[in-house]
């Protein structure tokens, strides 16, 4: 008990010395943050509302800019490309998201059962190391209609080959693969992080109650995953909906315009046709559609929730 | 998780087995094109280990044999200025790491452990940045780099990624507001600066977690591939990502010079692996952990 009298200056003490280490250094730490602040204002701050600002005008980089108003956004609801990159964004994240996840969840549930082998994550972790220009020419290699190996195969089973990146019906979903290989052992990664946040009496409990494996899978660990997998997929939409890599490197928006996604797009409108305004508008868009997409998925999510 | 056995262990293998499969073969299939005489590749399509093997496409990729000589071995005459390119590559991801991880620090630091006027507000904007999609500051970035005179410069690529990424900042603040207050109130009883506190204490302390962000920060500065497309096509400044797509775009159509890629492609990916066998046991660990916070 006599203890607690000693404690008491001591904390008085600290608090004093608190006020004491939080005062005085304004100076010094405007001094830390001013190189972030000047990269801050330059790259991040300025670009957004500049190109807010170019959203407005005619520009073309060679002409000076000219005030048409809310033109651009006029344009753009009336331009069938611009409806194009939306479905064809839309159904490569449709492909890519859910295959990913699942594949993620399988891939996670093999690293916990294995969960001393670090060697097995940094071999499934190795092609999300790769840069999408790798990856990209690497399955342009593999899925040649000639060629590449995997085709060989099919042909040899089926006769025939499959026009992965070359068929308006396959280019997507070969994309979303490519990607999806590229990612799912880094989302993996993530969903075993969280598999090992769970506590080992939460299963002994199940299986005391004589639960199965798979309910088991469904009735704990999936619910308590449920934090995380919200992470991974919030995260991993806003990603695939601002693909531009991989469609780049293998097949430039096309066949017939059947990959041109939102980036891609945007893209082409800016560097290749200099359409400035028009192609910043493009992009303020497609901010606006990813705010209201993550805050719906968020309560989507929430309103699962049990507890 | 209960003891995994019986009928379970062997589907474990199983999948185990078709995992490394899916990850892992296709890297194979990379090598052995690549170490495949350009003609076969047409010939023996299906061969799994490569039939003749030969150096020939390195040697024609790297520019080490005359055009004549390559066009013979079957290429197109490209080559692949590669020592360049990699030089390149080196200097620009070197440079953004160095600069961004250190910026980032001092203004995480003030962040975590200074209290200044709007600090808060500051550091709420700098948050809300992350939801910025990257496409609505390229366009403007690149008019700014322009009008600053830096295209094809190393500066002009660097520049965006010099000074900070909101990333940066948010990961070292949280690892740096984990760390136990004492030492710092010790030292500067002892009347330490708050710089020396940051250079003497805080950043020793930290040197796991700064040297995560370094290794992420530099392999997404090596992966990048449109910043500098934009910026820095001039083979002066071109980094090995633009390089590899301009070599690709160079090839012909109708029977692409897949040895000569898969060899360009393969030469590109060694820097990361040396990296990941160096560092891979922390990257793991450690993404885990950059995940969720």
């Amino acid at each position: 008990m006599s203890q607690i009298s000693a404690v008491v200056p001591e904390v008085e003490q600290s608090r004093r010395l608190k006020r004491s280490i939080y005062s005085s250094d304004n100076w010094i730490a405007y001094l830390l943050i001013l190189p972030s602040l000047v990269g801050f204002a330059l790259f991040y701050a300025l670009p957004t509302i500049r190109g807010l600002f170019i959203s407005f005008t005619d520009w073309n980089l060679l002409t000076p800019a000219k005030y048409v108003g809310l033109s651009n956004y006029k344009e753009l609801f009336r331009d069938p490309d611009f409806w194009n990159a939306i479905k064809v964004t839309v159904s490569y994240v449709l492909w890519n998201i859910p295959l990913q996840t699942a594949l993620a969840l399988v891939f996670a549930l093999v690293m916990n059962a294995v969960a001393g082998s670090n060697l097995l994550r940094g071999l499934m972790l190795l092609p999300w190391l790769m840069p999408n220009v790798v990856v990209g020419l690497l399955w342009l290699w593999l899925v040649d209609p000639n060629v590449g190996i995997l085709n060989v195969a099919i042909k040899a089973i089926s006769g025939s080959s499959i026009p992965f990146l070359s068929s308006p019906k396959y280019a997507i979903p070969t994309i979303a693969w490519i990607n999806i290989w590229r990612h799912m052992g880094y989302t993996a990664l993530l969903v075993f992080a969280g598999l090992q946040t769970i506590p080992k009496e939460v299963y002994e409990a199940a299986s005391i109650d004589g639960a199965s494996s798979r309910q088991t899978f469904f009735r704990v660990t999936l619910p308590l995953l449920r934090p995380v997998l919200t992470f991974v997929i919030v995260t991993s939409v806003i990603g695939s909906f601002q693909v531009f890599d991989t469609v780049a490197i293998t097949t430039k928006g096309g066949p017939i315009n059947a990959t041109k996604v939102f980036n891609y797009f945007i893209y082409q409108q800016a560097f290749e046709r200099f359409r400035m305004g028009y192609a910043t508008a493009i992009s303020i868009i497609l901010f606006v559609i990813l705010v209201g997409v993550s805050i719906l998925q968020m309560r989507l999510m929430r309103a699962g929730e049990v507890d | 998780m209960a003891a995994v056995h019986g009928s379970g262990k062997i589907l474990l293998r199983l999948t185990i087995l078709v995992i490394l499969i899916i990850t892992l073969f296709p890297f194979y299939w990379v090598v052995r094109t690549a170490l495949t005489p350009s003609k076969v590749i047409f010939t023996s399509p299906s061969a799994f280990w490569p039939p003749n093997p030969t150096f020939d496409n390195y040697l024609r990729v790297l520019g080490l044999v005359d055009a004549e000589t390559s066009v013979r071995m079957g290429g197109s005459g490209q080559s692949l200025n590669f020592f360049l390119f990699l030089r390149n590559s080196l200097i620009v991801s070197t440079i953004i790491t160095i600069f961004q991880v250190f910026f980032s620090a001092l203004a995480a630091y003030a962040f975590a452990r200074l209290k200044f006027p709007l600090r808060n507000q500051l550091f709420g904007i700098y948050v809300s940045a992350l939801a910025v999609p990257g496409i609505v500051m390229l366009i403007p970035n690149f008019v700014l780099i322009q009008q600053l005179k830096l295209q094809n410069t190393f500066l002009g690529i660097v520049a965006p990624s010099l000074f900070m990424t909101p990333f940066a900042v948010f990961f070292l603040r949280q690892f740096f507001l984990g760390i136990n207050k004492e030492l710092e109130e010790a030292a500067l009883i002892e009347g330490a600066g708050r710089i020396r506190i940051l250079f003497q204490i805080i950043l020793p302390l930290s040197s796991g977690s700064i040297t995560t962000l370094s290794i992420i920060t530099f392999i997404n500065s090596w992966n990048d591939y449109l910043w500098p497309l934009l910026v820095g096509k001039s083979e002066q400044v071109r980094v090995l990502t633009v390089a590899l797509g301009i070599f690709r775009s160079q090839t012909p159509q109708g029977a692409p010079d897949w040895s000569g890629l898969m060899a360009g492609t393969s030469l590109a990916i060694i820097p990361i692996i040396i990296l990941f066998v160096s560092f891979g046991k922390k990257i793991i660990n450690s993404l885990g952990y950059m995940g969720f916070r």
